[in-house]
């Protein structure tokens, strides 16, 4: 199946290319009145259905940012829940305007599917969870171990490199569902259970008792996640790219959800550059000149939702590390706007 | 002549007449413990039943958790014991396993959708009740109108609820009663059809049942949802759920043929000629004589293929419709509820709701079935 699906997905990004994809996106956004956006079918802290049935999530809050700067409306997304395997091939057909689902960026996805990624919202890494009790300190202790994981990820081949470039010897068992792979964990199937650190977290709330496992502290492989939209539409890519970094940028600035109002009136040249009262960046977008305003009264800012969602302040506790502001010793970089 | 070698030559000894043991205990002794064998399987289905029923009992009654505002209430740390069920999780998003993501205030219209149907189908399952006629029309021409009205809004100033906000149970039912509906006159023309004289009906029947026989259910969804838009022009796109309606019914029209084309094989051939002898025409031999026989022939084999179908409805996921096992998966996701039990707790839910409709089915089929071959009993 899975391999069946790939050679699908190669095939339609084929037909794409070939028949040359039409640069409208925004305009059949705009005429539909709704923005089709790829999310999980369920990552938490990521996207999911919170109680009263809203989408909800890191994810979920950039595409609430789209269509927020379209429609300056955030609830006027279609949210389309896909699985790992259908996710490409639901963007190249055009059944989605952009992918917003914990995809890592890679090369071989970045040119084999006929999509661009817009950019990285959130910076992951594969890593390992194990019992305390197995007394295990690091991952290269894992020799001849038997690992759980998730296919159709790009986790199955770090898992194989790291253990091939250690010369370790180690047994995949694979699931389809995240929720499976829990449970065979749980149960024993396996000694660890690999996943991008920020699932490892949020799958652990799911166990009897969380405190008993840990993540070991060795990152294998660099997971940076990000947005996708297909090739050959290179506004709506801009488009995509500029709400997340208008987030980012926010953050920086010291704009949030509560203060934007206030600070749109502000006099500083580079603010009136941002909020449209001076230049015409929104324009340039194909959005209009409050554009900035509207995404962060939607979303708030990058790190407003960071904590929201994953942070501190959430279930997940994940804390901000690599994902802080480069200006505070993380990697969180956004080009500026001017 | 040889001697038949299979005729007893002794005369079998007269046995005691059985002694009758009435009351529980006499039940146990002559049913139960009776012989060594007896006493072997009593013991081991005693077991089998003391492992099963046992812990399933302390799991969803007496270890659960029935109140509670997020995952902390269903945490053994909080609650002090091992946790079974977490209640308050399924009473969180119960409306969701309903309605899906349909809006709060519309939800009046999905209620009386449900209410309008079993009001009509109750009476329809009731053999003593009068106006059979009239009522099938309601449910089987009137109903589905109204209840797209309803359901999708957009006359009468009822506001569209687009089809990518059901989910739930709704879309479960709404996907299985069009299936099973819509499913049964495909079924009977594609059964005629493949046993039709005229050689072009025939190869286009066959052609038609082996196609949607041979290609998986999950397959056509995937093509349908992700391959058409490719070949359509433009904007032109059908609607997810109607793209499942269309396909759930056609997959189960083809099964249902190859069903009740067993029940027309049943039907010996001197009934059509007889029928043909009277003058009746091949419409009313196969409307009056074949069909209600061979139909009556083959309803534990059409039930099989409903219930199969309604469980089958859990494959819409593929086309990001949620129906209520989509809906159950989704809700896992959040973690404000995420716990250890949360995941059995699901499943045990849905598994019991599935369970009520599938068996309620099969029980009514076999009440259909008692009276339809009442001149069979002896």
């Amino acid at each position: 199946m899975k391999s069946a699906t790939l050679m699908l997905t190669l095939a339609i990004a084929a037909a794409w290319s070939a028949q040359g994809a039409s640069a409208q996106t925004l305009k059949t956004v705009k005429d539909r009145g709704l923005l089709s956006c790829g999310v999980t079918q369920g990552l938490p802290g990521f996207s999911a259905p919170d109680d009263r049935g809203n989408w909800a999530g890191l994810d979920v809050d950039l595409c609430r940012g789209i269509a927020a700067a379209i429609f300056n409306d955030a609830t006027k997304v279609k949210y389309v829940p896909l699985s790992a395997k259908d996710r490409f091939t639901a963007l190249q057909s055009g059944e989605i305007d952009v992918l917003s689902r914990n995809t890592t960026w890679t090369l071989s996805r970045d040119t084999s599917l006929g999509v661009n990624f817009a950019g990285i919202n959130y910076y992951d890494g594969q890593g390992f969870m194990v019992r305390k009790s197995l007394k295990v300190n690091s991952a290269l202790e894992l020799n001849s171990a038997t690992v759980c994981l998730q296919t159709g990820t790009t986790n199955e081949q770090n898992l194989a490199d790291f253990f091939k470039g250690n010369n370790m010897k180690y047994e995949v068992v694979a699931f389809s569902t995240a929720d499976e792979v829990v449970k065979a964990y749980e149960s024993g199937r396996c000694d660890a259970f690999t996943a991008d650190i920020s699932q490892l977290y949020a799958e652990r709330l799911k166990l009897t008792t969380p405190a008993e496992h840990e993540v070991l502290p060795q990152v294998i492989s660099k997971e940076p996640l990000g947005p996708l939209v297909r090739h050959g539409d290179d506004q709506w890519l801009d488009v995509v790219r500029w709400v997340l970094f208008a987030q980012i940028n926010a953050e920086e600035l010291g704009i949030t959800q509560k203060n934007v109002d206030e600070q749109a009136k502000s006099d500083k040249p580079e603010l009136k550059r941002i909020f449209g009262t001076d230049g015409s960046l929104g324009e340039q977008l194909g959005l209009t000149k409050d554009w900035f305003q509207r995404i962060i009264k939607a979303t708030g800012n990058y790190g407003e939702s960071f904590e929201r969602h994953v942070g501190a302040s959430s279930k997940l506790g994940i804390a901000r590390g690599l994902n802080q502001l480069w200006s505070k010793g993380g990697i969180m970089f956004a080009p500026p706007i001017r | 002549m040889s001697k038949a070698v299979y005729v007893a030559t002794t005369m079998v000894a007269p046995r005691r007449a059985p002694v009758r043991m009435p009351g529980a205990w006499g039940f146990v002794r002559t049913r139960l413990l009776n012989s060594p064998t007896n006493i072997l399987l009593t013991f081991a289905c005693a077991l089998l039943l003391w492992f099963t029923v046992i812990p399933t009992v302390k799991f969803l009654l007496v270890d659960a958790v029935w109140q509670g505002s997020d995952r902390n209430a269903c945490l053994p740390e909080t609650v002090g014991w091992p946790v079974g069920a977490c209640w308050p999780f399924i009473q969180a998003k119960f409306s969701q396993f309903i309605y899906g993501f349909y809006p709060e205030a519309e939800r009046w219209r999905v209620d009386t959708t449900f209410l309008l149907g079993a009001l009509l189908l109750a009476p329809l399952l009731v053999p003593q009740l009068p106006a059979k006629a009239a009522n099938a029309a309601l449910f089987f021409i009137a109903f589905p109108v109204v209840a797209f009205v309803l359901l999708h809004g957009g006359y009468g100033g009822l506001t569209v609820v687009p089809t990518r906000l059901w989910g739930g149970m709704l879309v479960t039912l709404v996907v299985a009663i069009t299936g099973i509906v819509a499913s049964m006159p495909i079924g009977i023309a594609l059964a005629l059809g493949r046993r039709s004289s005229i050689p072009l009906i025939r190869f286009s029947c066959i052609a038609f049942i082996e196609f949607w026989r041979g290609v998986p259910l999950i397959t056509v969804l995937f093509f349908a949802t992700y391959m058409l838009p490719l070949f359509l022009p433009g904007n032109f796109t059908v609607d997810g759920l109607v793209r499942v309606l269309i396909g759930v019914a056609l997959f189960a029209g083809a099964y249902n043929a190859e069903v009740i084309r067993g029940g027309l094989q049943a039907i010996p051939r001197g009934q059509a000629e007889a029928a043909s002898a009277l003058g009746l025409s091949w419409w009313r031999t196969t409307r009056l004589v074949v069909l209600p026989q061979a139909l009556r022939h083959v309803i534990p084999g059409l039930v099989n293929s409903f219930i199969a179908l309604l469980k089958d409805t859990s494959l819409v996921s593929i086309v990001a419709l949620f129906d209520l096992l989509g809906q159950l998966r989704a809700a896992f996701a959040d973690p404000a509820w995420s716990s250890p039990s949360t995941l059995f707790t699901g499943f045990a839910f849905t598994g019991i709701i599935y369970f009520v409709l599938c068996f309620g089915m099969s029980r009514y089929s076999l009440f259909v079935e008692r009276r339809l071959n009442a001149h069979r009993r002896s």
